[in-house]
């Protein structure tokens, strides 16, 4: 599904993915754990599109189309979503607001019609309640003054409505107490665990993985996978540290 | 106010950052249009500048506020080589002044809002937001004097100013002129420049938000409420959409 061969990205001239290869099947969640600085962030960003990362080598391939070539937006239509570390808070735009005209212009880029007004808010008014986020949170302005753990939750509820084919997922365990860090596992579960979808869970901790079981599990460590194994390796890092395992 | 006999010039403070070849071609100016409201009585205006691109449109506003007298004035100056309101405000005792104002310009636009505040009796109140989007090579400017006379005591002035600059090639100028001869008296001003922030749009984006579309949501949200005030729902709604428009083009 997801196709990433010999990647090197770059920021500002210097170069942090030094050539990264990895496959996603259609049906799995894989997890990328590795030390602060191993490129982890950037792989995220990379993918999803963002300015200033620069691509200097290889390729990406998702469900059979070259990503590199697409800007943010036509990724997302694509079916990809990127849930950020620190979301951003934007004031004066409504979350219901943004969303819906995300979501609309998803669906025109595939060609499908847009969901009305009421209709649009049926489906964010279920995913709120699925994960456990108050429906007045909905008209806030996007994450202005949410918490840490509110702001992962609205990720979660964005990431339900958006229905993505493949989600990729940037430490969103950060900054959760356990309740909250057990209803984004739900909610990735719920969302995401699908034949024909993928997972991308980008972590520095063993402990999100109780609650999302990987199928795989990489460790990201100088820009590339140094080493790839099933669930069992996350359990070995988080009892070993990163530098035996990698070394 | 400008003097209606010569020609500004650059020296002339209420017009230093104007286009003085625009204004030149429709000199003489007409004597400002005189707005006088009776003790406890308000009134509210809208005004919509959208003069064609090549056009010159200097609207003037002479506002006469007796005690305890309101005026609202909501402000859209968008259109013109030159745009430019200018709204000169006179205070007595209690009076209350408002304006919400956006500035939305680009390619060679000069847009202004000059105002002046003149709280010549005890306990007025002004409050004054501008918000401006400036691309391409416009200018968007404001000038707001405001003077307290000797007895006019507790006055509360107001003054916040933003501008968002959507290429390093516009400019916007922000100048609060303060003249205060009274002692217990409270004038807040903020003024800021800045930039889309990058980080939002691409947030935006990667939502499935085309970039002029995200743009537009930033923006629309930057403008925000300097509408809200509008009692007239039609017309709040038309300026709204005059606004909007007005965006849409810039992007």
């Amino acid at each position: 599904m997801l196709q990433i061969h010999n990647l090197h990205a770059e920021i500002d001239g210097k170069p942090i993915l030094k050539g990264l290869t990895l496959t996603v099947n259609a049906g799995e969640v894989h997890a990328i754990m590795g030390p602060n600085g191993a490129g982890k962030s950037t792989l995220g960003y990379v993918l999803g599109g963002r300015p200033g990362y620069e691509v200097t080598e290889g390729e990406v391939t998702f469900d059979g189309i070259d990503l590199l070539t697409l800007a943010p937006h036509e990724r997302a239509a694509a079916g990809l979503f990127l849930g950020f570390q620190y979301p951003v808070e934007i004031p004066g735009v409504s979350n219901v607001q943004f969303l819906r005209e995300a979501l609309n212009a998803q669906r025109k880029g595939r060609g499908e019609a847009p969901l009305s007004g009421g209709d649009f808010l049926k489906v964010a008014r279920a995913q709120a309640a699925a994960i456990g986020m108050d429906a007045e949170m909905l008209k806030r302005p996007v994450n202005v003054g949410f918490s840490g753990g509110e702001k992962k939750r609205n990720e979660m509820v964005q990431m339900g409505i958006l229905s993505p084919k493949f989600a990729i997922l940037d430490e969103t365990d950060s900054g959760l107490d356990i309740d909250a860090l057990r209803a984004v596992g739900d909610g990735i579960n719920r969302i995401m665990r699908a034949s024909d979808k993928g997972v991308l869970l980008i972590t520095h901790y063993q402990r999100l993985l109780d609650y999302v079981k990987p199928d795989v599990v990489h460790v990201l460590a100088g820009g590339r996978i140094v080493k790839t194994g099933g669930p069992e390796l996350a359990l070995e890092l988080e009892a070993a540290g990163y530098a035996e395992v990698v070394a | 106010m400008a003097d209606l006999a010569t020609l500004p010039t650059r020296r002339d403070e209420a017009w230093r950052y104007s286009d003085l070849e625009a204004v030149a071609s429709v000199w003489p100016l007409p004597a400002p249009e005189l707005i006088e409201v009776a003790a406890g009585e308000s009134v509210a205006r809208v005004i919509v500048q959208d003069a064609p691109a090549t056009g010159t449109a200097i609207r003037a506003y002479r506002v006469v506020l007796h005690a305890g007298a309101t005026a609202t004035f909501h402000v859209l100056n968008t259109g013109g080589k030159l745009g430019r309101v200018e709204i000169d405000v006179t205070c007595h005792d209690g009076a209350h002044f408002e304006l919400g104002a956006a500035m939305l310009g680009t390619g060679d636009q000069t847009l202004e809002i000059v105002t002046t505040l003149n709280h010549i009796e005890p306990n007025a109140t002004s409050n004054q937001i501008v918000r401006s989007v400036l691309g391409g090579r416009a200018t968007g400017s404001y000038l707001g004097k405001v003077a307290v006379a000797r007895d006019a005591q507790k006055t509360d002035a107001s003054q916040s100013v933003k501008a968002m600059l959507l290429d390093r090639t516009a400019t916007a100028n922000a100048k609060p002129e303060l003249e205060i001869y009274a002692d217990d008296v409270k004038c807040a001003h903020g003024a800021t420049v800045g930039e889309l922030d990058k980080t939002a749009l691409f947030y935006l984006q990667s939502r499935g938000l085309p970039p002029a579309e995200a743009k537009t949501l930033l923006l629309r949200a930057f403008v925000g409420s300097v509408f809200d005030g509008i009692a007239d729902a039609d017309e709040r709604e038309a300026v709204e959409a005059a606004a909007q428009a007005a965006l849409e083009r810039m992007l």
